[in-house]
């Protein structure tokens, strides 16, 4: 097993993901896209020219929203956070965020998309590309904006204009052959999650061979199995963002502001 | 003209300038029961051609006319300046657009529309200073929500070196099509009979950019100001909905 792609080994009954314990100062078992050894990605992160943008795109279900949730809770004391979502977003969808404690409903942006979710993403990313502009304007300086996209299929993708870095979440209830299927999402996204493992005995989805077909389809890019009902802070998908994280700002250093937030 | 290419460009609804997330109207008035089936979408469309449409197409050529300002005499050789020419030079455009801001301003009654104008102005504009960086964004009015869309095309077409009246067919072409495939997606509609409807109302579109380029000509507070009360009352109805698919 490469060691940036964690499956976990057996299928649990109950309960399957035991919490991550407290990131060891330097867990190489982190997959990142960019490795650069001479850079120290853990706290404190150095501060960005610009927000690290970053796409959440998937499937309709697959816990886009509940990935988004769980990063928040995961970086409230450390960044500072917006959310761009591309979803149907009802007020219940802010509540829900609002409820969890995780976000101020003023970091929080929604794009309305014509029923063309993937067009929103990809060919035309003038109103997401606002969105972020406006939370900068709203809220002030931010380090990282999450851009969760509509509910799609397995063909939508983030154009690289609006969006740093992409994670494409999948989930186990949509059958084990998703990965197999592909898609640019699958195959090309920065990360690949594959989500709510706890339900994979009830489905009878094989992790082994969702591993095998991620990693056939994606190469070097890395893939991390996830239940967000077992870790609510998702913390692999997180220690990922805070690679990202370092790599950007070792990119984009404070004092040369790049466009905008 | 010769940019045929350019003038298909700037038309093109997969232009990235957020066309596809606004249903001109549409959305507000099918969730009203107004409009429910071909014949409903063409009486629509109509509607918003005669009103939306003119307005736009007047003040997109009228910017397109402040655009060119300094150029007026090798534009129109023809004849010399007249007395209500904008005046030349950025001081001049800066000038006349902003009295075009507040004129348009003043035809748009709902505060719902008024922000949605300016939120495509600042969508066009962020492509066209991208694509086209040398055109005199620069004198647009600086205000928060952003220049209105009419005005934004205008500079951009003068900037692609189209003409006054492929600049109004392209504001009018637009608010045609926009709510048309918006009828598509919303009311699942067979999408060769739109298009056959769209084929139906070209000479009136055609008519209307005409209409609207000449009307340029004339002072900001002459140029039209045709309205439909409903639609402003639906867009401030669609503005309150918890769930909207389209921004407008
Ligand atoms: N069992 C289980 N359920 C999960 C997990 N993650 C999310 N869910 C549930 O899956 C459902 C859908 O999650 P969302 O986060 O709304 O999914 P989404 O991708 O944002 O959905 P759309 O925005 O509608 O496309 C919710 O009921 C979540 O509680 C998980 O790891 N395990
Ligand atoms: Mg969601």
């Amino acid at each position: 097993m490469r060691p940036d792609t964690v499956v976990p080994s057996a299928v649990p009954a109950v309960e399957p993901i035991t919490p991550p314990p407290a990131t060891p100062p330097h867990d190489e078992t982190v997959p990142h896209t960019h490795p650069e050894p001479g850079v120290d990605p853990h706290p404190p992160l150095a501060r960005a020219g610009r927000a690290l943008r970053v796409g959440i795109g998937g499937p309709v279900g697959s816990g886009k929203t509940a990935l988004v949730a769980a990063l928040c809770r995961a970086f409230a004391d450390e960044l500072r956070l917006g959310v761009v979502t591309n979803d149907i977003y009802t007020t219940e969808d802010a509540d829900f965020l609002r409820r969890a404690g995780v976000l101020d409903p003023a970091r929080i942006r929604a794009v309305e998309t014509g029923c063309c979710p993937h067009t929103a993403i990809r060919d035309d990313i003038g109103a997401n590309l606002d969105a972020v502009d406006e939370l900068a304007e709203a809220v002030g300086p931010l380090d990282l904006v999450l851009v969760e996209s509509g509910g799609d299929n397995l063909t939508a993708t983030f154009s690289r204009g609006l969006v740093d870095r992409q994670i494409f979440v999948v989930d186990v209830a949509g059958g084990d052959k998703v990965p197999r299927k592909g898609g640019p999402g699958v195959t090309a996204a920065d990360l690949l999650v594959i989500n709510k493992t706890d339900l994979a005995p009830m489905v009878g989805a094989d992790l082994a061979v969702m591993d095998r077909d991620a990693r056939a389809r994606r190469g070097d890019l890395p893939t991390l199995f996830l239940s967000i009902v077992g870790d609510p802070t998702a913390t692999s998908v997180a220690d990922w963002i805070r690679h990202e994280l370092a790599h950007h700002a070792a990119l984009h250093p404070l004092d040369v502001p790049v466009g905008p937030a | 003209m010769a940019t045929p290419s350019l003038l298909l460009l700037l038309a093109d609804g997969r232009f990235p300038a957020g066309a596809h997330a606004h249903s001109g109207g549409l959305e507000a008035a099918v969730a009203a029961g107004r409009v429910t089936d071909l014949a409903s979408l063409e009486a629509f469309l109509a509607g918003r051609l005669a009103t939306a449409g003119l307005v736009g197409a007047a003040f997109a050529a009228a910017a397109h006319r402040a655009a060119v300002a300094e150029t007026v005499g090798s534009a129109h050789p023809a004849r010399s300046a007249r007395p209500s020419d904008p005046p030349a030079g950025s001081a001049g455009r800066s000038a006349a657009l902003a009295r075009l801001d507040a004129e348009l301003d003043a035809r748009t009654a709902a505060p719902a529309l008024r922000a949605v104008s300016r939120r495509q102005g600042r969508a066009l504009l962020r492509a066209g200073r991208t694509i086209w960086p040398d055109a005199r964004f620069a004198d647009l009015p600086q205000k928060p929500g952003g220049a209105h869309q009419p005005l934004v095309l205008g500079l951009l077409c003068a900037a692609a070196g189209l003409s006054r009246v492929e600049t109004a067919t392209i504001a009018a072409y637009g608010t045609l099509t926009g709510a048309a495939s918006a009828g598509v997606r919303l009311l699942g509609l067979d999408p060769y009979q739109v298009q056959a409807l769209l084929v139906g109302l070209a000479d009136a579109c055609d008519g209307t950019a005409a209409d609207a380029a000449r009307a340029a000509d004339d002072p900001p507070e002459r140029l039209p100001a045709a309205a439909a009360p409903l639609a402003d009352i639906h867009a401030e109805i669609h503005a309150t909905w918890e769930v909207r698919l389209f921004a407008s």
